[in-house]
């Protein structure tokens, strides 16, 4: 029942901000919902429950091994909304914190689904709980954003219903009943129709990859993450992501049960090297520092997807990198936040002296540029070396030199930009917005929290985590 | 029972080919609502015994599809006084081309697909693709976002299709479950349209141009 919680409780928090009479008081209900998640999700972590076989919904290894990094994520931008849709009173945020709620709700439905209709509804539904999200700003921009987004990851999200369709159609060919539970299609195993069965990967890692941003299905990424408020930037890229890495890993070991694992290897080793490429080709030529976020979320897209091809210790790595990737990328999305408001601009043609103006945000700002990058002793340097050395180990040397051409160029791109909106003299701009949006306990404390649980969890891996990582790797590529 | 499926499969298909050579926005959002009801109409056909739930689920799709979202595309339309031009990016004539050449890539790619015995002779696999690739088109073809819209019901329809094939096999709630989740996906789309219309005083995405490299 525990499991459900996770779900039931977010969604009843959704329908309660959507009845919460006022304004002011409305954003606490974020922190609070995201603590009773928190707690529940960390306890099913370490007290994980017996999951049946043939259930539609469970916390089973795979939701244990990635959500309560979602759900901390939340819980920190939770923390930060308050302060945010304080300082935000201009705008109404009656839909802005149901729709939040509903997206966490919704992600944790997706992480636990084990069914690929489930799968797919939840998935659809988070898309759909981002488009208010995205819009808050309501601004002209922010709505050529969401039109974007809505276009691109809609057709993406009608492309893995088409594969799902077509995965079920293996399945029935196969002489199976209907039974369209991912253990049930694994049990299936060769037997399932291989012609559908390539076709569906096709479909479902281009559906699901348009959701997680792998190039070039990553068009919607740099106009969302930058229209959108911090928190969303943050939970779109340290949760929707993972959902849908979740869901390519699910389909993937059914792909693997009936035969085609190799081929599926192959095409997400060339998917994610591919994103790297195009991630780093732009971050060396973006000028504007939310959008940089959106291409260096790309690049660990692609650095996932690199992972998770590389076998058992591959994607222990990839399942790692999931936690250093969505801690490491709140704290830039939250500190970028304050270092926009502050400035009144993003571009580093606007913005410059940031150091002066938000000396806190720009401080995490920088250190936060050095744990995404792959600096020790920050968690994600730990994950990458982790893959490089897989992929030496499994022969794969020319993916392990261009993995790291990519991250010395995309290191190359963020140091620039980022550089370039710390140092020197503060810009008119900054002036101009005055004292009202100076840094506050509220606005600086999450993302140091983040930044300080990447530190943590590259300093000392705690063991229950080691220990889930190592059996969803067993449950998703079972060895003999 | 298998020859008056196969018509309205092939009918399907002939409007997405007519959608493409669309020169006005009124008559495309008609056929889109045409193809909509003409689909919504074959689990009826597809079931062998008709019962009440598949009527239901038969009588949502028509009403959804071929009245409730073409009102609002006209209503968005009215509102939005726009010329009622589609304007396309990319012309008719090739549209029309490449409609034909995928209806065409669809029955070839179909035949090297096995199909279970009871599916053989229909054509709901090649219609479902050739469906996919003719909204496809319409999506990246168009430039106003009402035709896009239209494009993104037609990739719909593609899909539903599609899912005919496992209607028998998928649990209802499922079902019910993605045309909710469809359904209020169109819903949204149909309203960030109209604030973009707004925002823009044009449904014209070509002006959407701000966000770029």
């Amino acid at each position: 029942m525990r499991e459900l919680g996770l779900i039931v409780v977010p969604l009843a928090g959704a329908g309660l901000a959507a009845l919460w009479p006022r304004d002011r008081t409305r954003p606490w209900l974020l922190p609070f919902i995201g603590l009773i998640h928190v707690g529940l999700a960390f306890w099913l972590l370490v007290d994980p429950p017996a999951v049946t076989p043939g259930t539609w919904l469970g916390f089973d290894p795979l939701a244990r091994a990635v959500l309560p990094a979602v759900s901390l994520l939340f819980l920190v931008c939770a923390a930060y909304a308050v302060s945010y849709l304080g300082l935000r009173t201009e705008r109404r945020n009656r839909v802005f914190v149901a729709s939040l709620l509903a997206m966490l709700g919704l992600l944790s439905a997706g992480h636990q689904a084990r069914h690929l209709g489930l799968l797919w509804i939840a998935t659809e539904g988070v898309t759909l709980a981002a488009v208010p999200l995205l819009h808050f700003n309501g601004t002209a921009r922010a709505f050529e954003a969401t039109w974007k987004y809505l276009l691109v990851g809609g057709t993406g999200i009608a492309l893995s219903l088409l594969g799902s369709f077509c995965l079920g159609y293996a399945s029935l060919q196969g002489g199976g009943g209907g039974d369209l539970t991912f253990a049930g299609l694994t049990a299936q195993g060769s037997s399932l129709s291989h012609p559908w069965v390539l076709t569906a990967w096709v479909l479902l890692l281009v559906g699901y990859g348009t959701k997680m941003g792998l190039a070039p299905m990553h068009t919607w990424k740099p106009d969302a993450y930058g229209e959108a408020p911090g928190i969303v930037g943050a939970m779109l890229a340290g949760g929707v992501t993972t959902v849908a890495f979740t869901a390519i890993l699910r389909v993937r070991a059914v792909i693997n049960a009936a035969g085609e694992g190799a081929m599926a290897d192959h095409t997400l080793l060339a998917i994610g090297i591919f994103s790297m490429l195009v991630a780093a080709l732009f971050l060396l030529v973006t000028r504007d520092f939310k959008r940089m976020l959106a291409y260096s979320s790309v690049e660990h897209m692609g650095i996932l997807s690199i992972g998770a091809a590389l076998g058992g210790a591959g994607l222990w790595a990839a399942l790692f990198h999931v936690w250093n990737n969505s801690l490491t990328k709140g704290a830039l999305f939250l500190s970028a936040g304050n270092i926009r408001r502050a400035a009144g601009a993003r571009t580093v043609d606007e913005v410059a002296g940031m150091a002066i103006r938000t000396p806190v945000s720009a401080r995490i700002f920088v250190t936060g540029l050095l744990a995404v990058t792959a600096c020790p002793p920050f968690g994600p340097f730990f994950s990458e070396l982790r893959i490089v050395r897989t992929a030496f180990a499994t022969g794969h040397a020319a993916v392990a030199a261009g993995f790291l051409g990519c991250l010395l160029f995309a290191f190359f791109g963020l140091t620039r930009l980022v550089f370039a909106i710390v140092d020197g003299r503060p810009r008119p701009a900054a002036r101009a917005t005055g004292p009202r949006l100076r840094e506050t306990a509220g606005t600086v404390l999450p993302p140091l929290a983040l930044l300080g649980a990447s530190l943590w969890l590259g300093l000392a891996t705690p063991s229950v985590l080691q220990e889930t990582w190592t059996a969803a790797v067993q449950a998703l590529l079972p060895t003999p | 029972m298998s020859g008056a499926l196969n018509l309205l499969v092939g009918l399907a298909m002939g409007l997405n080919l007519i959608a493409l050579a669309s020169a006005r926005l009124p008559s495309l959002i008609r056929t889109a609502a045409v193809q909509g009801m003409v689909l919504g109409v074959l689990p009826l056909l597809i079931e062998r015994q008709v019962h009440l739930l598949v009527v239901l689920v038969a009588a949502g799709t028509v009403a959804v599809k071929g009245v409730v979202i073409p009102a609002l595309l006209r209503r968005a339309l009215r509102a939005a006084n726009i010329d009622r031009e589609v304007e396309p990016l990319l012309d008719y004539i090739p549209s029309l081309l490449l409609g034909a050449a995928a209806t065409i890539g669809a029955v070839a790619l179909a035949g090297l697909l096995p199909l279970l015995p009871e599916h053989t002779g229909a054509l709901l696999v090649p219609g479902s693709f050739a469906t996919v690739v003719a909204g496809f088109l319409l999506l990246i073809g168009r430039a106003k976002a009402i035709s896009q819209v239209c494009g993104y019901l037609i990739l719909e329809n593609g899909i539903y299709l599609f899912g005919l094939l496992l209607i028998r096999s998928m649990p209802l709630v499922v079902e019910a479950g993605i045309l909710l989740d469809l359904t209020v996906g169109v819903f949204v789309i149909g309203i960030i349209a109209d604030r973009i219309q707004r925002e823009f005083d044009t449904l014209d995405t070509r002006k959407l141009t701000v966000l770029r490299e």
